[in-house]
């Protein structure tokens, strides 16, 4: 996930692909100093579980999207392919459109985080016919 | 008693129901629903950055063509124009996150207010000067003034650092 996401930003004219992180330190979701801290494999695999509820209702996605915004990283993309997924099982289009924009802006300053977001979920996206903020014209005021 | 009683509930009859307002009431007055008085009792819609899905749609109250849009919602997104995939999205939520973003020019209208206020006070005080203050004290008039500083100098005031050290007491000049 894009918790160091400064190490993105050093990487320059270089390719988003090869320049993903693939570091394997732990971090935890919660900054306990005793007991086990969950990997970001862990806290993915949560994450896409909470999802991929087949009757996940609208509360529970609602709740879940507003919590996951609430972390101080950018989800990954499988996360938000689950939400996106979520989304269709709720017959919820806008909802769909509001977390890509919500992605983008989670991403601050780091503006090559976003497309790579939405080249890896671009097949999801054209699966499922949900629009780019940019393709509907709203990521202007 | 009876009488204090039934002077209560006519108040109440008179009074209170038209303090407590409700939304339906409101709007059976003719007033624009949910503007003026809020229901803090349910959930309510709001614009945040840091909660990209509100408690409820912006619109709730649909007409019949956005009912069949709801409709075609759920069936395959894909068969949707591009005008109804954007109003699917102006029904679910006011402002968009770039709309939310954007800055306002209400600080040049703060900064120039500030300006004109600043100046218009000057004003004031300029004619204050003028038409209420009465004169100046004779003892700063310029005749007063030397023959007093005169008087600082042959009473040495202030001889090592101060005033009488500017004084060149031979040359009888200022240093």
């Amino acid at each position: 996930m894009f918790r160091a996401a400064l190490r993105l930003s050093f990487s320059g004219a270089r390719s988003l692909t090869r320049s993903r992180p693939q570091y394997t330190a732990p971090l935890a979701a919660r900054c306990y100093s005793h007991g086990k801290q969950e990997t970001d494999e862990e806290f993915d695999a949560r994450w896409i579980t909470y999802f991929s509820k087949p009757d996940i209702d609208a509360w529970e996605l609602r709740k879940g999207m507003n919590t996951l915004i609430g972390y101080d990283l950018v989800p990954e993309p499988k996360i938000l392919d689950a939400a996106l997924r979520a989304c269709r099982r709720l017959n919820d289009l806008a909802s769909a459109i509001r977390i890509l924009e919500a992605v983008k802006d989670k991403a601050g300053p780091h503006k090559e985080i976003y497309p790579y977001v939405v080249q890896e979920l671009r097949p999801t996206l054209s699966e499922l016919g949900i629009p780019t903020p940019e393709e509907l014209g709203i990521d202007k005021a | 008693m009876l009488s204090t009683r039934a002077l209560v509930r006519g108040l109440q009859a008179g009074l209170w129901r038209r303090v407590s307002t409700s939304t339906s009431a409101l709007a059976a007055h003719g007033h624009s629903s949910a503007v003026d008085v809020v229901d803090c009792s349910v959930p309510q819609y709001n614009n945040r950055l840091d909660t990209p899905l509100p408690d409820i749609p912006f619109i709730t109250n649909l007409t019949p063509e956005q009912k069949t849009l709801k409709e075609k919602e759920k069936d395959a997104w894909t068969k949707l124009s591009k005008e109804e995939k954007l109003a699917l999205y102006r029904l679910s939520f006011e402002l968009s996150y770039a709309e939310m973003k954007k800055g306002s020019d209400e600080w040049k209208t703060v900064l120039a207010g500030f300006f004109f206020f600043l100046g218009f006070t000057g004003l004031l005080v300029w004619w204050q000067r003028i038409y209420v203050y009465g004169d100046v004290p004779h003892t700063l008039s310029p005749e007063w003034v030397e023959k007093q500083t005169q008087r600082m100098i042959d009473m040495r005031v202030n001889p090592v650092h101060g005033f009488s050290s500017k004084w060149d007491y031979e040359k009888k000049q200022w240093k």
